[in-house]
């Protein structure tokens, strides 16, 4: 059966993970190569690099992180941040990436996702929304969430699969940093009205929190950053907890 | 020991590269025809879409040349695909290596089928040291239906074939470059065949 997937999410800029890592085991915290590796040995399905740098530099540095995850970790892996021609998803899966996740780019030229899945297959495709729920109507936001536009999260997400996407990364702006669990209603109705992966994001506190979005949100997976990075929630405790729940995991 | 991955332009031979580096051996990415029939252990990778993936094998003569590889052989993913029959992918004609033919995933199930699932039935070298039911990284819309070549199945809408084996040579729908412990003991596995 396949199983629901536990994704850390790790920020970077300049080669650097930049927000607190609390990792007892870790020689140095700020390595994302020495995390990575770190987190596929402590159970995690796949990893997401969220890279902020906007620098030309920042960029190349990018490149040789890329590199040294495919090199060092045996899981699947996706980097995001600031991607928006099918020249910067070309080095990056030459790089060793397994996926892309783009935003942003996706929303101000809709075209370049299904320029992507055309020429590199849509699993390697994954479409980030962050939306707000305003007056009770999902919206798609830009840069963080700081930028409204008038996309409606559903419309917007169902266009998304239709142009190519493989999977789908919500992130609700309501829940995120908040740790009082996902947006299990709107995931359950992007799951319900799609027929592509589901990734919650956002809202992360506790391992019940997982379970429901799970169970409530139907998503097919859950990522997370400083519940994992502080060592709040274990992934292999997180995984045995979900099992007892009949929820099908690797472990 | 040379291992060649044949390059042919589909793709994400890196990380298969990297995979069998940690395992201490260095493959050559090639599309040379010579330097392909001299290896001890070839690597058919592919990732992307069947028909313009078989069209690039046929640019470069590898269509006729691969089937005829009388050393072991392992397609991955859609290089696995391509060794089939046929596939509803662009309603492609693939190398007929295998005998089965590979569908798609009804809209029953979402598709792309992506994540940890696990492999059973399990019966060949390839999977020596690894337990029934071990889980491995899939990410596909099409699959190769249950047939007598195979040597494990996965479950997901259907019970189809994960990966296959005639003769020399072996195909699996899932990554092993990507699947953790138990991916990097296949590929030392085939390593040893």
């Amino acid at each position: 059966m396949l199983t629901k997937r536990i994704i850390p999410c790790l920020d970077i800029k300049n080669g650097r993970t930049v927000k607190g890592v609390n990792f007892v085991d870790l020689r140095d915290a700020g390595d994302p190569v020495e995390l990575a590796k770190q987190y596929a040995l402590k159970g995690a399905d796949e990893l997401v690099f969220l890279d902020i740098s906007a620098t030309l530099e920042g960029r190349k540095t990018r490149i040789e992180m890329v590199l040294k995850v495919a090199e060092q970790v045996n899981i699947p892996f996706t980097v995001g941040g600031g991607i928006s021609s099918i020249a910067d998803v070309d080095v990056l899966l030459q790089s060793g990436a397994d996926k892309v996740s783009i935003n942003s780019s996706a929303v101000k030229r809709p075209e370049l996702i299904n320029e992507l899945a055309n020429k590199f297959g849509s699993q390697c495709v994954v479409v980030a929304i962050d939306a707000k729920n305003i007056n009770g109507n999902w919206m798609v936001h830009l840069a963080g969430g700081t930028i409204p536009t008038e996309l409606n999260l559903f419309d917007w997400a169902k266009e998304v699969e239709q142009r190519g996407a493989g999977e789908i990364l919500f992130t609700s702006m309501d829940n995120d940093g908040t740790k009082d669990g996902f947006a299990n209603e709107a995931l359950a109705k992007l799951s319900e009205e799609l027929n592509i992966p589901i990734i919650a994001s956002g809202g992360a506190g506790t391992i019940q929190h997982f379970i429901d979005t799970f169970k409530i949100g139907k998503s097919d997976a859950a990522l997370a950053a400083s519940v994992f990075h502080f060592g709040e929630i274990p992934i292999l405790d997180l995984k045995e907890a979900l099992k007892k729940e009949n929820i099908p995991v690797r472990l | 020991m040379k291992l060649v991955i044949i390059n042919y332009g589909a793709g994400n031979i890196k990380s298969i590269q990297f995979a069998f580096k940690r395992l201490g051996v260095d493959a050559v990415l090639s599309n040379n025809t010579e330097e392909i029939k001299a290896a001890d252990k070839v690597i058919f990778p592919g990732v992307g879409e069947a028909k313009s993936a078989m069209l690039m094998l046929k640019s470069t003569g590898l269509d006729t040349l691969i089937p005829n590889l009388t050393q072991p052989v392992l397609g991955i993913c859609l290089g696995m695909q391509l060794m089939c029959k046929s596939s509803e992918e662009g309603n492609t004609k693939g190398l007929g290596i295998f005998n089965v033919d590979v569908k798609r995933f009804s809209n029953q199930v979402k598709v792309p089928q992506m994540g940890w699932n696990t492999i059973s039935e399990l019966k060949s070298p390839l999977f020596k040291g690894i337990k029934e039911d071990e889980f491995m990284y899939l990410v596909h819309s099409f699959y190769a239906e249950s047939c007598n070549e195979q040597i494990a199945t996965t479950n997901y809408e259907l019970h189809y074939a994960s990966a296959l084996q005639k003769d020399n040579f072996y195909g699996v729908q899932f990554h092993p470059e990507k699947s953790s412990v138990a991916g990097e003991q296949i590929l030392k596995n085939f390593l040893e065949l």
